[in-house]
This record gives C-alpha cells, sequence and structure tokens, in this order.
C-alpha cells in the first residue's frame, strides 16, 4: 500500500483529493463512536440469531427464543381477562340495586363505565355527558325514558328508533312539513308551549291554541304538558329543551318533528358492560 | 524495597533526582494542573500511589461505614403490622408508599422529600463553608467507589510505580491475567451495587430469593445490570473526570466557600521556597517542601495541591499523609500540607497568629436555614395528619342545569387514612344555602356524613351539590370538611360553586 500523505499542522492522514490546492484530510471517525458501531454491528448478529429475523419463501426465521409479539399480546389479553374474570362475573350475579349497594362492586362498575363510555357515547353525548343540540344531556333529572337503573339499561340495550326490534320508539309528527297544520297554527301552538314552560306568551295566540293543543299534542305530551315518560314524549313545562328553548326552536321542532336515534348495543356489549354504563350514567347524577 | 515498600523502581523509568537525603524525587507530573490545562485534551491516566496517614485511615473508616449503610440498609425489619411490609426502608412504587422506619409517606407528601432534599443541600454549603468538602473526600459515592476500585487495582497490579510499567509493558499472558482479574472484581463489585439498589425497592429477601432463582422481574435485572455499568464505568474507569467534567458541585462549592473555610491548604508560607535539600544542609533561608512530588504521586486527582485551592481537590487528604510521611522522614515537623485556611496562610505571611473563624456571617446564616427547615420538617411531622381529602370540581359540564331551573355542581373527593386501621371519617359541607348534597352511593344527606375508609386507602366519592337558582348570583365558595369524629383531626378544603353561565 502507497504510504500515505500526512498534513504537518494537523498531522492527520490527506485522502489524496486535491482541488486547487486544498487537500482533503481523511479524519478518522472518534474512538468511542467506532466501538459502539462495531458494538451496534455484534448486536444485530446476535439479534438475527435470538429473534425472529429474516423473511423466507413461505414464512420467516423464528429465532432460539421463538418469540412473537402476537402470542404476547394473546397472552396479555388472556391475563387481562383472568384478572377481570372474578368482579366481571361478579357484576354479571348482582342486580343493578345491589352493585350500587357495593362500593367495591361500585368502583369497579364506575371504572368501566368510564372507559366504555368514553369510547361509545361520548362521540354524541359529550365526554362529560353533558350532552348538546340534539343529544340529551345526561347528568341533569330530566329523563325521557326515565331515570331508574333499569330505565337506563334497557335504553342503551335497545336503543332508540334503532334497528332493535325491541327499540324504544317515539316519533314526533312533523306537523308543518306534512301538512298537518297550518303556519299559523303551528305559531299560535309555539305562544303555547312558550306559556306553558311558564314564561310570557300571547295571550290570545294561547287562547286559540288550547284547542289545538288538546287535539293533535295532548295524547302523547299530556293534558298538562307534562310528558310521558312510557311514549318518551318530554315534558314541555321544564327548562330542558333538547332541541333549543327559543320560539323559533320550538317552532321548527312542531313544522319538522325531530327525532334523534340511538343506536342499540345489546349485542354489541355484553350485559355486564352494559349493566357499568348503567351504573355509571346513573351516577352522572341524575339517576333516580 | 523502597521506604515506602515499593518494588525498586527499573532504570528505563526512573530519574534518579533526590529530593533530600534517602528520598528519591518522584517523577509524578500533575496531569490537570494549571500549566497542563487545555480546553479539548485526551485524558492522562493516573495512578495514584497508596499512602499511610491518619487521613488513610479515616477514609478508609468511611469507606466502611457509608457502604456497610448503603448494603446493609435494606435487609433491617420494622413491624408495621400485619398487611404492610416489614422493611425498614422502602420504596414501594407499585402500592405508592415510602418507609422510613415509624414514617409512612404517600406521594402526596412528596413535599418532605423536598424538606430533606433542602436540608441535604444546606448542611452540604454549611460543612463546606466551616470544614471544606469533607463530603466530596470522605462520604461521595463516586470518591468511595473510585477509592474502592483503586484499592482493588493496587491489590492486583501493585503500587504506582508497578501500575505505570505494566500499562507501558507488552501483552503478556500475566498481564492479561491481571487485567481480566482486576475487571472482574470490579464488576463483581458494580453488580453488588446495582444489586442493593434494587433491594431498597422490593422486599430484600424475597428478591434475593428471586434473583438468584432467576424469577426475578426484567426490570430488576435492567436496573441490576444499568447500576452495575455505571458504577463500573464511574467509579472504575472515569474516576476523577467524573467530578472535573460532570458534577455540578465543585463549580457550585467555589460559590459557597470562602479564605476562612478549612480546606486541604499547602502552607506556602512554610514551603517556599522550595527545592531539593542535601543533607547537613542548613533549612535556613529556603522552605520545607524540598519538592520531592509524593503529595502529586498520591493525588487521586492528578492536581498539584501547592498550586493552590482549585476546583478539582476533593480535599481527601491523601496528600497530606503523604507529605507527613517525608516530613517525618527529613526530621522536620508535621503539617506542610494540612487542614487550613487559605486566610491563615496569609495571616502567617503576614506576620499575624494564625486563628479559625468559625463563626461568619456565611456559617451563620446556613446554620440558620438548617434549623430553621429543621424545625418546620419536625413540626410539620409531628403534627401530620393521618387523614386528608382532595376536592376536585367537576368541569365537564362546568355545572348542570336541573328540569326546575335549580344548579347543581358535582365534586369528585378523595378521602385518605393514612393509619394502618379501618377508620370511619366524617364529612360535611359548609359555607353555602344547598337544596340538597347528594353523595353517589349514600344518597341524600343532612348534616354531617360517617363514611368508612379502609385501612392506608383513599376512598373516591363523587358529591352532588345542587342549589336553587335564585339563591345564587356569583361564583361562591363552600367547604368540605373531613373529621376523625373525635375532633383530633380534620381538614378543610374550600371548592367553588358555579351557579350557571355567569355572565
Amino acid at each position: 500500500m502507497a504510504k500515505r500523505e500526512v498534513d504537518d499542522i494537523s498531522g492527520t492522514e490527506t485522502t489524496g483529493h486535491e482541488w486547487d490546492g486544498i487537500k482533503e484530510l481523511d479524519t478518522p471517525m472518534p474512538k468511542w463512536w467506532l466501538g459502539m458501531f462495531y458494538a451496534c454491528i455484534v448486536w444485530a448478529i446476535g439479534y438475527w440469531v435470538v429473534y425472529p429475523a429474516w423473511p423466507t419463501l413461505s414464512g420467516y426465521t423464528h429465532g432460539m427464543l421463538n418469540h412473537s409479539q402476537r402470542d404476547d399480546v394473546t397472552a396479555n389479553l388472556a391475563a387481562l381477562k383472568s384478572a377481570r374474570s372474578v368482579k366481571e362475573a361478579a357484576l354479571r350475579d348482582a342486580s343493578l340495586a345491589d352493585i350500587q349497594r357495593n362500593p367495591e362492586l361500585q368502583q369497579f362498575a364506575m371504572a368501566a363505565g368510564k372507559t366504555l363510555f368514553g369510547d361509545d357515547c361520548a362521540p354524541c353525548h359529550g365526554a362529560g355527558g353533558q350532552g348538546a343540540h340534539g343529544y340529551p344531556n345526561l347528568n341533569d333529572d330530566v329523563w325521557l325514558w326515565g331515570g331508574k337503573l333499569s330505565d337506563i339499561q334497557r335504553t342503551i340495550t335497545v336503543g332508540i328508533r334503532s334497528t332493535s326490534p325491541d327499540t324504544r320508539q317515539s316519533q314526533m309528527p312533523a306537523f308543518g312539513r306534512d301538512g298537518m297544520l297550518k303556519p299559523a297554527e303551528i305559531d299560535d301552538l309555539t305562544e303555547y308551549v312558550v306559556h306553558l314552560s311558564g314564561r310570557p306568551a300571547n295571550a290570545r295566540a294561547v287562547t286559540r291554541a288550547t284547542k289545538l293543543f288538546a287535539d293533535n299534542c295532548a295524547v302523547c305530551h299530556g293534558a298538562d304538558g307534562k310528558g310521558n315518560r312510557s311514549m318518551g314524549a318530554p315534558n314541555l313545562i321544564d327548562n330542558e329543551w333538547l332541541y333549543g328553548p327559543n320560539r323559533e326552536d320550538i317552532a321548527d321542532q312542531i313544522t319538522n318533528g325531530h327525532g334523534g336515534e340511538m343506536p342499540t348495543w345489546g349485542g354489541r356489549l355484553s350485559p355486564e358492560e352494559i349493566k357499568a354504563l348503567a351504573v355509571y350514567v346513573h351516577n352522572l347524577g341524575g339517576g333516580e | 524495597m523502597d521506604w515506602h515498600g515499593n518494588p525498586p523502581r527499573n532504570d528505563a523509568f526512573s530519574a534518579p533526582a533526590m529530593a533530600a537525603e534517602g528520598i528519591a524525587r518522584s517523577d509524578a507530573v500533575a496531569s490537570n494542573s494549571a500549566a497542563n490545562r487545555k480546553l479539548f485534551k485526551s485524558r492522562v491516566p493516573i495512578y495514584p500511589k497508596e499512602v499511610d496517614g491518619i487521613y488513610r485511615n479515616l477514609k478508609w473508616a468511611m469507606m466502611a461505614v457509608t457502604l456497610s449503610i448503603y448494603y446493609l440498609t435494606p435487609w433491617l425489619r420494622w413491624n408495621r403490622g400485619p398487611g404492610a411490609p416489614d422493611q425498614a426502608v422502602l420504596v414501594d412504587l407499585a402500592h405508592e408508599r415510602l418507609y422510613f422506619f415509624f414514617i409512612e409517606i404517600w406521594p402526596q407528601e412528596v413535599y418532605y422529600i423536598t424538606g430533606l432534599l433542602i436540608l441535604a443541600a444546606v448542611s452540604l454549603f454549611l460543612i463546606n463553608a466551616l470544614f471544606g468538602r469533607l463530603w466530596c473526600g470522605y462520604s461521595c459515592p463516586q470518591t468511595v467507589w473510585t477509592d474502592l476500585f483503586i484499592w482493588v487495582e493496587t491489590r492486583i497490579e501493585g503500587d504506582r510505580a508497578a501500575r505505570i510499567r505494566l500499562a507501558a509493558a507488552p501483552w503478556t499472558a500475566g498481564k492479561v491475567a491481571k487485567r481480566v482479574s482486576k475487571h472482574t472484581i470490579w464488576l463483581l463489585f458494580a453488580v453488588g451495587t446495582g444489586g442493593a439498589w434494587v433491594f431498597y425497592f422490593n422486599d430484600a429477601p424475597t428478591l434475593l430469593h428471586q434473583l438468584v432463582t432467576g424469577t426475578a422481574s426484567l426490570g430488576n435485572y435492567a436496573a441490576i445490570a444499568g447500576l452495575a455499568f455505571t458504577t463500573y464505568s464511574l467509579g472504575g474507569l472515569m474516576r476523577e473526570q467524573v467530578c472535573t467534567y460532570m458534577c455540578p458541585w465543585p463549580r457550585i462549592q467555589a460559590a459557597m466557600t470562602d479564605s476562612e473555610a478549612l480546606g486541604v491548604t499547602y502552607r506556602r508560607d512554610r514551603g517556599e521556597p522550595r527545592g531539593p535539600h542535601k543533607k547537613g544542609q542548613p533549612w535556613e533561608g529556603r522552605g520545607s517542601c524540598i519538592d520531592c512530588n509524593q503529595c502529586v504521586a498520591a493525588c487521586p486527582m492528578g492536581i498539584d495541591i501547592r498550586d493552590g485551592a482549585q476546583l478539582e481537590c476533593i480535599n481527601c487528604g491523601l496528600c497530606i499523609d503523604a507529605c507527613d510521611d517525608i516530613m517525618m522522614r527529613i526530621e522536620l515537623p508535621k503539617g506542610l500540607i494540612a487542614f487550613d485556611t487559605e486566610a491563615n496562610v496569609e495571616r502567617r505571611l503576614a506576620g499575624k497568629p494564625a486563628r479559625f473563624r468559625f463563626m461568619r456571617p456565611r456559617t451563620m446564616l446556613y446554620g440558620g436555614i438548617l434549623v430553621l427547615v429543621s424545625a418546620i420538617m419536625l413540626f410539620t411531622l409531628s403534627f401530620r395528619q393521618t387523614l386528608d381529602l382532595d376536592v376536585m370540581r367537576d368541569r365537564n359540564p362546568n355545572f348542570v342545569t336541573l328540569a326546575d331551573g335549580a344548579i347543581r355542581n358535582a365534586y369528585t373527593l378523595k378521602l385518605m387514612n393514612r393509619t394502618g386501621q379501618a377508620r370511619t371519617l366524617t364529612l360535611s359541607v359548609s359555607g353555602l344555602v344547598a337544596r340538597s348534597v347528594n353523595v353517589i352511593g349514600v344518597g341524600d344527606v343532612k348534616g354531617p356524613v360517617p363514611l368508612a375508609v379502609d385501612a392506608d386507602k383513599v376512598r373516591t366519592l363523587r358529591v352532588l351539590v345542587t342549589v336553587a337558582k335564585p339563591d345564587l348570583a356569583a361564583s361562591h365558595g363552600l367547604t368540605f370538611t373531613l373529621s376523625d369524629g373525635a375532633g383530633k383531626e380534620s381538614r378543610h378544603v374550600a371548592a367553588i360553586f358555579v351557579p350557571g353561565d355567569v355572565k
């Protein structure tokens, strides 16, 4: 090998490349860096031997440890399931009232319910169950279909206007859109509903709408406007309005008869998961 | 054999310069001395010569004490009754508890650890202002383990001269055997160090059994491996570089020290002018230092103490032992290098008597802070509550409007029982005219409500407070109180009630 030129000033060998009299130094890599580099190569070879590494035509090399991340996941999930199985069984066997009375079981149900709520319910009802326009607030004491533990459990199981054959079903007619009431009648009815909720309203319109309400609305909402839970008909005299409290909101609802849909969770969640969710929702504060 | 029990030097290596009759001048070079210091340079290995004397013995004693404390503490037992660990000092990460003999600290009380750290820091400042860097020289793990590793090295490879010869020698079977055995023993000590560490985080006897049978968790093996690696590399390979380049304390202590602080000091008032001394020559008109360089040869930090105070000096005093030995041999008084102050050197040079000023504004301030923080710690620890309460207001939703227009706020409460017995604690809400207070799982409550909390546990509860709408116009304070029912302990936590969208 030819003797390489050494730069006088730095004492480092040159690469032999030269541009306009400027020579490139062949500065060696730092020793610690080289050491780590070679150590990594040795490590990689060891890794090939011990762990799955190389693809083959029909599969891959399994390595001495025969390690598989998929097996790890399966084992971890099984371990998690068995760790939870005792309390899950307790949840399955206990009645909703028993769960609520047993602090340990209640806490387990609350923790499980919180996670399930975040996964399945929060997209519509909000992270804290606070609801939104058209999506009921689950924190308050207003319930369309009942706020007892068993009511909540049933609502979650069958859903509302869902695909379940047992679904909770109600339909507010679209009185205006379907031509059942004239716009002037809808305006009068709106005044009537405003009056029902204890707010000042046009007295003459209220008088005019009395018969309209009795004919069209009272069958579901009741003669006094207090609603009917067996039909999911909202109470019209409280402060809660699913589609808004203002006159235009109310007129819109009478005209178009909005009705949201809640999916059925019966086939998608296990009975004990639904129990946990029911306990969680009940304990958000509005449970009866 | 020479006077220090070392084999005679070979000729190629020793310069026959004599510092005094019968005392060879060491060829040691202070690799970290001011004159040799550059911004970047590769390390020049240091081969400290083993010395004998009072400070060397003190260092052995301190090494024995500190290492014993470190290795033995996890094995001390402390009975806390059934269900609680019986290890005297235990950091139980899984259950979030820190046990220290009769004290059990919860994560919420981490301020006690903060207090301990402040105490440690102020003690360090105070000791430094009084007696110099005793911590560095005698109790810092870095110097203690380095000392231990140098001791092993000396036992296997011989003292300074032999080690230098070995380093320069070709790789023979004998050299390989010595090096392999040295590094093996270093690694054994290092593994033991990491091994002792994990015992502080687990039940020691159980973990030892698991470690030996190979059933301990991967984390424990990884911690042992990691600490073994750092001990081996920091104590065995990097040594003085850790103190000089990595540790912030030498830099900080420069601001914490002054000329009245004791430190390993070369008494230049007595030593200068230095120079070799021939037998029979008079000592008048010259200093006591015969420039034998034994202080440099003994220094584990590679400095020349005769340069004066410097940040590399860890105040271990090994140069004092080396120098005293020489002074005895040339029949001069000991103490040419001694624990002394820079101010005293200046005083003697000015013809004034030396004196030690331990009471200085600096030491009084550090002492005062130390007493104050200790008193606060002692007070809070002795009046530490065994119950505690956290209140977290629900913010999503911020408030709930009920059907009749009333407003409800929800709070998540954490009731903590720090005793080893299950207790019934009393919760009450005050400061607000509430229409109803509902504890989920208990129901509507009127007045104080008794709640059972398990031993050493936290009970989480949701509390709903409802206020009739016209009662409040703006945000309003309320207070949750948790008491032990016996009137001994109570905890008041202030919270806020939001009555709707406050415009």
